[in-house]
């Protein structure tokens, strides 16, 4: 936050100029474009052997694919609107690891103290 | 009583004459609202007043209109919700010795529902919204919020929702889950009929409101401040509306992601949450709690704020320790996040999972209790005036605090398992919501009624009020935690032990008590509008206010502010009179304001339509209007006539007629 001042020639650009030049489209577009093609490339050749090791690969390609779009057609950075856009990407963040891991460690807690019945259950079906 | 086999038409749906209830309480009631509906209609045709609610309020983009309607939908759905309330009351007093008391099953536990669902999501939410509608960009300088339509959209979206579940009355049935609605009882199994329906969709459609107006005030607290307002100069009752918006933006978009899984469970035979088939109750009430404790603390957080403005301006100081309530605000909108799991520590967590949930809920009272000293500190040689907001504010202290220890108390996991699903729980969370919320909420109407309309509220009634609920609010709920110690759950109809009726009409007798502490405000407005003319208020600052919105006319003229208040200190109208700033009274120039529309109503009424179709299977319907939806926001985009200019003589005759008033209010 104390670094606005010095940046507030930035801010006001990322108000009016229509964020982003077309080298950064450009750039965006071949990223986005290699970062899927390796994952369809793994899927359809079969290079990795084991499936959930190709699953968990492409799972990462994925997040950089997030981080790519954010930067390059989204224009995140720490600058963007007085640095209020990170800000609110970094608490959005921190609230859906809370979300998910508490959920996970929660149900994982009731799951194991549960009697085994769901899956008998499931088992007859 | 409830009709299950399911009859369905393509035509109407799962509706037929068999929906309108034949219990004669229900058809009194029915009777009564359409009688009454009809006089209201026929008066306004009489009085010829369709044109003016039309164009000067149902399309209004202004947020202090917008903010009026908002109080005034949380009053009428209060006092349908207490009503509820008042039956509850009743019956549990009679149903002993045998008795069944006078309202069956099937009835008594729509009431204990809807009396849960309408407190919290159309009686708290509206008056917590609509305070923070009309506050906030008067507190921050600005002429209205960053998106009017949006807000007017917002608005008739939350009344959509009120309206089917005042329909719900009438034409069906409401759920009879509970509050909170958990499967599997929700489910299709349990509950086949539409009540539970009807709980969703009037929940999603008020949802959306309640979600676009959190954005809303967001952008219009981050980016429309006026000059010289920094973060840390923003009044307090500022910081907690942007926390509590920020919760709202944060934690109501699980609730419509939970409530659309149960309704796909429901209608298209997903197993989300099923018994069976892999689904989970459990994860329900896991992922609804993680909206549901935000929520508390959105309804609490602008309270706090309004407490602290109060504080401060009614002992003529400055507030004790304004960045502490500030930090102390931020923290509470985090810790929030993190202590969902207190409400089911009895579901078969294990120790390490409640004990850490235990300690985080423990913890906020930490910040909290920081703010009740900030408050007690500020009051601290102060010179004290004991008018009805301030007397409101001490009556929180004290009652908040008994309400915040048994929650402490709550928070220890062994007590928990005793207590859970006691009466306990239900005193203690009425004791922080009414000791909180709506004393809150009658504090912050009594400060800012001169500035909404010019005129104070009449202060004998208003005591009256305000004795009668305090006693009254002790009489009800004293007997309910001895009652929840004992071991008495919660949602009872009738009961076995006869040595408990006792407690029961004690507490009986406290809900008499509100109900004539609500008769008492309701004098005390109608008597205020009465005598407006002697309450009238020669002064834009009756009280001694530090903040932006008294500076500007009392009431404010549409544009708020002639002139955008420059800020130079925290307490800005504090700082202002102390440096003698002048009234502006020429230079006026034309100011730049948003066009009223009536898209956001059209909006919302098509929604009600497609929300009750849905309900009822009428699937046609529900198609047609959300087509309809879609059309008519898209032939929105194409209004260009959506912002016009205040010219610079209208603005400089609005203020010369004030400025006449005021010297006219001095020399009197």
């Amino acid at each position: 936050m104390s670094g606005s001042h010095e940046h507030h020639a930035e801010h006001a650009h990322g108000h009016d100029a229509g964020h982003g030049t077309m080298r950064d489209y450009a750039m965006g577009f071949i990223l986005s474009v290699i970062l899927t093609a390796i994952p369809f490339w793994l899927v359809m050749s079969g290079a990795l052997a084991d499936r959930s090791l190709t699953a968990l690969v492409i799972t990462g390609f994925a997040a950089v694919q997030i981080v790519v779009h954010m930067i390059f057609f989204l224009h995140m950075n720490g600058k963007a609107e007085g640095g209020w856009n990170l800000m609110a990407l970094l608490f959005t963040l921190v609230l859906v690891v809370i979300v998910l891991a508490g959920t996970l460690w929660v149900m994982y807690h009731l799951n194991h103290n549960m009697m085994p019945m769901t899956q008998a259950m499931g088992d007859m079906q | 009583m409830p009709v299950h086999e399911q009859i369905w038409s393509p035509l109407l749906g799962r509706l037929s004459l068999a929906a309108i209830p034949t219990e004669p309480i229900v058809l009194a009631t029915f009777g009564a609202v359409v009688l009454g509906g009809v006089a209201l209609l026929a008066a306004i045709t009489w009085f010829k007043l369709w044109g003016y609610l039309w164009k000067e309020w149902f399309t209004s983009v202004d947020h202090k209109k917008i903010g009026i309607m908002y109080m005034i939908l949380g009053l009428v759905m209060f006092l349908r919700g207490f009503a509820d309330a008042v039956m509850m009351r009743l019956q549990q007093a009679m149903a002993f010795h045998g008795s069944e008391g006078y309202l069956n099953a099937h009835h008594y536990d729509q009431i204990f529902t809807a009396h849960g669902v309408i407190m919290i999501f159309f009686v708290a939410m509206p008056f917590v919204t609509g305070l923070m509608n009309y506050v906030v960009p008067l507190q921050i300088g600005a002429r209205d919020v960053s998106f009017p339509f949006l807000n007017n959209f917002s608005f008739w979206m939350t009344a959509s929702g009120a309206a089917l579940v005042m329909a719900s009355l009438f034409v069906g049935e409401f759920a009879q889950t509970g509050w909170l609605a958990f499967p599997p009882l929700s489910g299709l199994g349990y509950s086949p009929g539409v009540g539970v329906d009807y709980y969703i969709w009037s929940l999603q459609i008020a949802g959306v409101g309640t979600t676009l107006s959190g954005i809303n005030l967001i952008a219009t607290i981050v980016k429309m401040r006026a000059p010289g307002m920094t973060m840390m100069r923003m009044p307090v009752f500022t910081w907690t509306a942007l926390c509590a918006n920020i919760l709202i933006v944060a934690s109501f978009p699980v609730l419509t992601a939970v409530l659309a899984m149960l309704g796909l469970d429901r209608t298209i035979g997903t197993n989300f949450f099923t018994n069976d088939f892999g689904g989970s109750p459990m994860l329900y009430i896991n992922l609804i709690w993680i909206w549901g404790h935000p929520e508390v603390y959105i309804l609490i957080l602008p309270l706090f704020g309004v407490f602290s403005e109060i504080t401060a301006t009614f002992s003529g100081k400055k507030l004790f320790g304004y960045s502490s309530m500030v930090y102390a605000t931020a923290v509470i909108t985090i810790l929030s996040y993190i202590v969902w799991l207190h409400h089911f520590f009895t579901m078969g967590s294990g120790a390490s999972v409640n004990s850490f949930f235990g300690i985080t809920t423990m913890v906020i009272s930490i910040p909290t209790g920081a703010k009740l000293f900030n408050w007690l500190f500020t009051m601290y040689r102060g010179r004290i005036r004991f008018d009805l907001p301030m007397m409101w504010t001490v009556a929180f202290m004290l009652t908040f605090v008994i309400g915040g220890m048994t929650g402490v108390l709550l928070a220890v996991p062994p007590a928990d398992f005793v207590l859970h699903n006691s009466l306990f729980l239900i005193a203690h969370f009425h004791n922080v919501i009414i000791g909180g919320v709506v004393f809150g909420v009658f504090a912050a109407i009594n400060y800012w009624w001169p500035k909404a309309f010019g005129f104070r509220l009449e202060p004998f009634w208003g005591k009256v009020s305000f004795w009668l609920w305090v006693v009254g609010f002790w009489v009800a709920f004293t007997p309910l935690y001895i009652l929840g110690l004992m071991g008495v759950t919660r949602r009872m109809r009738v009961f076995d032990d006869p040595s408990i009726q006792i407690w029961f009409q004690v507490a009986a007798f406290g809900a008499f008590l509100i109900a004539m502490g609500i008769a008492a405000m309701l004098i005390q407005y109608t008597v205020s509008i009465l005598r407006r003319d002697q309450l009238r208020v020669n002064a834009d600052d009756p009280w001694g206010g530090r903040t932006l919105e008294w500076s500007t006319s009392s009431p404010p003229p549409d544009y708020n502010f002639a002139f955008t208040p420059i800020v130079h200190d925290l307490d800005a109208w504090a700082d202002m009179k102390a440096a003698g700033a002048p009234r502006p009274t020429e230079g006026f120039r034309p100011i730049h304001m948003p066009k009223n529309t009536g898209t956001g109503v059209i909006l919302s009424a098509i929604s009600a339509v497609c929300g009750f179709a849905l309900i009822w299977h009428i699937w046609w319907l529900a198609a047609a209007s959300f087509a309809a939806i879609v059309v008519v926001a898209i032939a929105h985009t194409f209004n260009y006539r959506r912002d016009f200019h205040i010219p610079a003589e209208t603005v400089a005759a609005c203020e010369d007629a004030r400025t006449r008033q005021l010297a006219q209010g001095a020399a009197a």
